[in-house]
């Protein structure tokens, strides 16, 4: 089973990288670009086959390590 | 008093930390590689900066989770000194022994410079050696030093007098909401700052501003 985490900051959180990206695509002549987040993304090969486990199994990666939930949400995708 | 040092694989302010243990104790401090089993009984831990597993996944996180943390986190329970500097307050947060985290620097650039602090709380072990609103000279160098908490922990923060030191005269280096450069925890036996007051301690360093947070400490168990 696959699992794919994706991890981005909560609004409101100030993201100075997404603004510079922001601002790099502008300078690219991207015209009408809004607001840029940046995350992250964790693909996962897991050994259980079970998916309400496999499921459980990653929110308790994602509240353990792999998010810091006072500044990030996460969203978890599973695929056989 | 005793200390130990723990050491993470990719820190690298260990031997300075060590070295201002040293000559302010006047007693080299244990100092604890990661792996090892446990901490001998000491009166201070202390986690200090660097680079942990190369900053990989946030500044912190994996050191966060060794389980050399869970000794560190009892001891702290039962009223033992915690210190974190630079990469060990990222640690601290990360472990959750202190509020907030540590966020890229609002610049995106590392800084190294002079800061001035602010002492907020001096009515704390770490901080009786300076005067209350007494502003302090200290070096910083970080990436990942723009304190963040949400507005609820801010209040709390702010109104445990948990803030230790705040950046003053507009020396914000890394845009810390707040101005914060340290916080406690409620206790008040943890902190953690992103300034190297381990790097101020001497005549050679060009100022003695940070012997003041170590001495207060000394003073405590002689």
């Amino acid at each position: 089973m696959k699992a794919r985490v994706t991890v981005t900051l909560k609004s409101g959180v100030l993201d100075p990288q997404g603004q510079a990206i922001q601002g790099s695509l502008k300078s690219l002549g991207f015209a009408g670009i809004g607001a840029v987040r940046q995350g992250k993304v964790f693909d996962l090969d897991l050994g259980e086959s079970d998916l309400p486990q496999a499921e459980a199994d990653v929110r308790a990666m994602c509240e353990k390590l792999l998010a810091n939930t006072v500044i990030e949400n996460y969203t978890i995708e599973i695929a056989p | 008093m005793k200390a130990a040092v723990i050491v993470f694989p990719g820190l690298n302010r260990d031997r300075d930390m060590i070295a201002a243990l040293t000559k302010i104790g006047g007693e080299a401090p244990a100092v604890i590689w990661h792996q090892d089993a446990d901490i001998p009984k000491v009166d201070l831990i202390v986690v200090p900066g660097g680079f942990s597993y190369g900053d990989y996944l946030r500044a912190g996180a994996i050191a966060a989770r060794s389980p050399l943390m869970n000794i560190i986190r009892e001891r702290a329970e039962q009223g033992v000194r915690v210190l974190g500097v630079c990469n060990g307050f990222q640690i601290l947060t990360e472990a959750q022994l202190l509020p907030g985290v540590l966020m890229r620097n609002a610049s995106l650039r590392f800084v190294c410079r002079e800061v001035k602090l602010k002492v907020e709380n001096a009515d704390t072990d770490f901080t009786r050696g300076y005067q209350q609103d007494q502003i302090i000279r200290c070096p910083v160098a970080h990436h990942d030093g723009n304190y963040f908490a949400d507005a609820e922990t801010l209040a709390r923060v702010e109104g445990n007098g948990q803030v230790a030191f705040r950046y003053a005269d507009g020396t914000n280096p890394n845009g810390s909401i707040n101005d914060i450069a340290g916080v406690f925890n409620e206790q008040k036996n943890v902190l953690g700052l992103m300034p190297h007051p381990e790097n101020l301690i001497e005549a050679a360093h060009g100022g003695d501003d940070g012997r003041g947070l170590f001495s207060a400490l000394y003073q405590l168990v002689a």
